[in-house]
């Protein structure tokens, strides 16, 4: 058994294992000629000591008795890693020449990204197929713990439990999917239509438009979006009144409009450098409409860093519709929604010290929290990896 | 360590490059010895690996490159297995650097003479207070004006010719034993290049420094170097003298590269009187915004079928001149006529066939074409814009013009940019001008960025379809040999004034005006004697930029 370090012994034994390195690494080096070791650098030392230690303690924490949460982490990066190995792999041998290429130029990370993507996109459109029972469906069984295990609180009808008035959370997420990915893509598509045809017009006519425009921009970014959108929302139903449906409604033109002030940003960046080129400037001198110019010359060349922008974008317009569910003036129940799920089941957490079902009870809200981030870093992934080739950075 | 032992011993050198999955051989076994106190020069295409090889010299290689084989003798020490440590001594102290773009080169948030005692600090060579003195001592030796005063400012504040000079006299600081000169004259004017070649050639011999000149300009090479080496994509062509080199070449690459500037076109004869000019521009003044002008008072025609070359420094208002013919600088006086019918100012203005007869070319052939865009579809829009074809008779178009341009066109037609080459992608910008039938083209700097040989493809093909399709051409230029190679006409301009106006043949033969005979002695000759002769006849105070602050 191994036993687990307390900070003080961690942290002596790192600063050890650095220096011993850095000299003994030295002298070895010297010794027999191996480059890595004789021109490793301090930082460098440092960094392996680091790495070595804090694994055996990892380890030592994961053989150990208690630690659920840590497991269950670590069987999560174990298990998207392998995922993620297994997609690129096939991504690798399958598919039609360009696609196999692109597998091979890419990282795990991002093929685990394009796998989770895929398999929400999957969730989310089908999920009247996938989904066990109906969103809004109620049952006797409040309160049934995660796990399906009768003797655990649970119920093998109900894998992921109920909440607590007696909701089927598997189907909620599910439908979750449907509705919190569904609206965000939404709306960061109009956020997107908005600022990026405000933006290159910004670019290509200049002048006081270009003044207007970018005065109006710094007006609404000036503003805290979260309270911005708060106080928007209030004003639009008290003109509009609150019909189902209509909030949502307000929800996404607001939110579109606040994101595309960042949108319209960086478009307008991204349109200047290429108005500048050459190519550019013969279009415009051949007489060209200005739809032809945006449209054909500038839009392709802008591409790559506003589909970047675009996986940023939709994270945090999704973040935002999450976290207005969870103040409660977002998606409206009983809609299932990933940011009210958390807000409704949130009190569990506190039980997580509790032996035996402490952890299987906290992890009611989890599960949504989860899939928020879950999503998030998936998209980060592949958002990273495009940004990469973008910018045309080699290793 | 002997002194008879070369200083450099590069031997037997094989440099990868690696680049989407695939390596390929920059540098192919290729040997090199260099003297103390010798000056080399390494003469190629753009790929041809000299940079590379310049760098290599000081055991660096760029990111993507690795060094295969082959050893770097640098003194006794091999660079190619020396630790970082060991490397970090050399660098900066006996090893310098002189980039292409001093402007880049240098940082502009600190003043130039703390970026010079940088190296001689940081090395424990001296003391800071030497260092400013020897900082301004070399600052002399190298002609800067107020050789007290520039090194405090900063880099902004500096002319781009005085700033390589500066850039020379931060590698001389710790009087190193080898530096290595990466085209150091290609981005400047001609008279601004004389005097950084005669500052750069004083300080190397009157310190005995060993030097690698890289450049593609044969005639500089001519005045610095002792001996030369070709490279042809990464295998060495040959190694002489200089003398030998010029005067008898042994391979068929290096006569091809001698004999580029022999192509010259006959001058046509003058416009009958009474002709109608394709373009004229009448009394032209134009300003950016609410500056003084930069363009003043200029007026000159151009006829069907003639060249006319506008030649002049950078800032003399020759693409100015260009931007108010095509309308994107309306002119605050003055107007310009299309086969006497005055145009409207602004190109937004203009009726489409109007903007159809005025085409341009422009100097960078990569910006001048959409990177997201295949060939076909670049040389198709104006076909289909101004003829109004669609489908298959666009498509058969498409494929003349490109034969036209001496391109395949199933090659071709579906290729990106850049998946051409330079010289490729100037042919395309031509084609896409010729797309819409005009009358007029104005040429812009189209050779200075690509290389001798494919810059006289060019030049020809250019020449022949002036023939064939009766086209003007506006050549906007300051390399005086293409003048000379297709101008029919010249139009000398300086500081926004046409200097000096007239047939080809007369500007080449005295009585010049002084501003252009300036511009004509500047320019770099094949004789290796070229140079002391000039300084001999003229004065190293009556050169470049010097003469031309006295006018």
């Amino acid at each position: 058994m191994m036993p687990s370090l307390s900070f003080t012994y961690w942290s002596a034994l790192v600063v050890a294992g650095a220096l011993a390195l850095y000299f003994g690494g030295r002298q070895v080096g010297n010794a027999s000629g191996v480059a890595r070791l004789r021109d490793m650098s301090a930082t460098g030392a440092l960094g392996y000591s680091l790495l070595v230690v804090t694994l055996y303690q990892g380890i030592a924490l994961y053989f150990g008795p208690g630690a659920t949460f840590f497991k269950w982490a670590v069987h999560g990066v174990v298990g998207f890693g392998i995922a993620g190995y297994l997609f690129q792999q096939l991504g690798r041998h399958v598919g039609t020449r360009a696609t196999k290429k692109l597998f091979r130029s890419m990282p795990v990370t991002a093929a685990l990204g394009i796998l989770l993507i895929l398999a929400y996109a999957l969730i989310a459109i089908f999920a009247d197929f996938i989904a066990p029972y109906g969103q809004a469906e109620i049952f006797k069984d409040a309160n049934l713990l995660p796990g399906g295990d009768p003797g655990m609180g649970g119920s093998p009808d109900h894998l992921l439990g109920t909440d607590q008035i007696g909701r089927d959370i598997l189907s909620r997420l599910i439908y979750g999917a449907q509705n919190t990915v569904g609206i965000a893509f939404v709306t960061t598509l109009l956020a997107f239509f908005i600022g990026i045809s405000l933006g290159f017009l910004a670019a290509t006519i200049g002048g006081v438009l270009d003044q207007v425009l970018s005065r109006i921009v710094d007006m609404l970014m000036s503003i805290p979006q979260l309270i911005f959108a708060l106080l928007l929302m209030t004003i639009a139903t008290a003109w509009f009144g609150s019909e189902k449906g209509m909030v949502t409604l307000f929800m996404i033109l607001i939110i579109a409009v606040l994101d595309s002030t960042r949108v319209f940003r960086l478009s307008r960046a991204v349109g200047m450098n290429i108005v500048v080129m050459d190519f550019f400037e013969a279009a415009k001198l051949r007489g060209e409409k200005l739809s032809y110019l945006i449209f054909s010359e500038i839009a392709p060349n802008a591409f790559a860093p506003l589909l970047a922008e675009f996986g940023l974008r939709f994270c945090f317009v999704f973040l935002t519709i999450a976290s207005l569910s969870f103040l409660g003036i977002g998606i409206q129940p009983p809609l299932a929604d990933w940011g009210t799920m958390v807000r409704d089941l949130s009190q569990f957490i506190a039980y997580a010290p509790f032996p035996v079902v402490g952890p299987l009870t906290a992890s009611l809200p989890l599960m949504a929290a989860g899939a928020i981030a879950l999503l998030t870093v998936a998209v980060n992934f592949v958002v990273d990896w495009m940004l990469h080739r973008a910018s045309g950075l080699k290793e | 360590m002997s002194a008879t032992e070369p200083l450099v011993k590069i031997s037997n050198l094989e440099i990868d490059g690696i680049a989407d999955e695939t390596r390929t051989r920059i540098i192919n076994n290729v040997s090199l010895e260099l003297n103390r106190g010798e000056v080399m020069g390494l003469i190629g295409e753009s790929g041809a690996g000299k940079s590379t090889l310049g760098l290599a010299a000081m055991g660096f290689t760029r990111d993507g490159c690795e060094i295969v084989g082959g050893n770097i003798m640098f003194d006794g020490i091999d660079l190619v297995t020396a630790t970082p440590d060991v490397k970090r001594q050399l660098l900066g102290k006996r090893i310098a650097y002189v980039a292409q773009s001093a402007a880049a080169s240098f940082n502009p948030a600190h003043k130039i003479i703390n970026q010079h005692a940088e190296a001689p600090l940081c090395h424990g060579v001296s003391s800071r207070t030497e260092a400013e003195a020897d900082a301004i001592d070399l600052y002399e030796r190298l002609r800067l004006p107020n050789p007290d005063e520039i090194g405090f400012r900063y880099p902004h504040q500096v002319s781009g010719g005085q700033l390589q000079r500066a850039m020379t006299a931060m590698a001389m600081s710790c009087r190193p034993d080898l530096i290595i000169f990466d085209e150091p004259t290609t981005a400047l004017d001609v008279t601004t290049q004389i005097e950084v070649l005669v500052a750069i050639r004083e300080i190397v011999e009157q310190f005995q420094t060993a030097a690698i000149y890289i450049t593609h300009d044969l005639a500089v090479v001519a005045q610095m170097a002792d001996r030369v080496k070709v490279l042809l994509r990464g295998d060495e062509v040959e190694e002489a003298d200089t003398r030998t080199m010029l005067d008898a070449p042994r391979e068929d690459y290096t006569k091809s590269l001698w004999a580029v500037r022999s192509f010259q076109r006959p001058q046509k004869p003058l416009a009958k009187k009474g002709a109608v000019p394709v373009i004229s521009l009448r009394n032209v003044t134009a300003a950016y915004g609410s500056n003084d002008p930069v363009v003043r008072d200029v007026s000159f025609d151009i006829h069907e079928g003639r060249t006319v070359a506008v030649v002049g420094e950078s800032g003399s208002g020759k693409s100015t001149t260009a931007r108010c013919i095509t309308g994107l600088l309306p002119p605050m006086t003055g107007e310009i006529a299309f086969q006497n019918q005055v145009l409207p100012a602004d190109y937004r203005k203009r009726s489409v066939h109007q903007l159809r007869q005025v085409q341009m070319i422009y100097q960078m052939a990569d910006t001048a074409l959409n990177p997201r865009k295949r060939i076909g579809e670049i040389i198709g829009r104006p076909v289909e814009f101004y003829l109004g074809l669609k489908g298959a008779e666009k498509r058969r178009r498409v494929e003349e013009l490109l034969e036209l341009i001496e391109m395949d066109p199933k090659e071709y037609i579906n290729r990106l940019p850049s998946e051409l080459s330079g010289g490729q992608k100037q042919r395309i910008g031509i084609a896409r001008a010729l797309a819409a039938e005009p009358k007029f083209i104005i040429c812009d700097e189209v050779t200075s960025a690509l290389d001798q040989l494919v810059a006289e493809g060019i030049l020809k093909l250019l020449t022949r379809l002036q023939e064939e399709m009766k086209l003007s051409y506006m050549l906007i230029t300051h390399d005086l040999s293409t003048v000379r190679a297709i101008a029919d006409e010249v139009v000398v301009m300086k500081d926004g004034l046409i200097v000096e106006a007239g047939p080809k043949d007369e500007m080449f033969t005295p009585p010049h005006h002084a501003y252009t005979d300036l511009l004509l002695s500047s320019v770099p000759e094949m004789n290796p004697d070229w140079l002391d002769e000039l300084l001999a006849q003229r004065g190293a105070e009556n050169l470049g930029d010097a003469a031309v602050s006295k006018m």
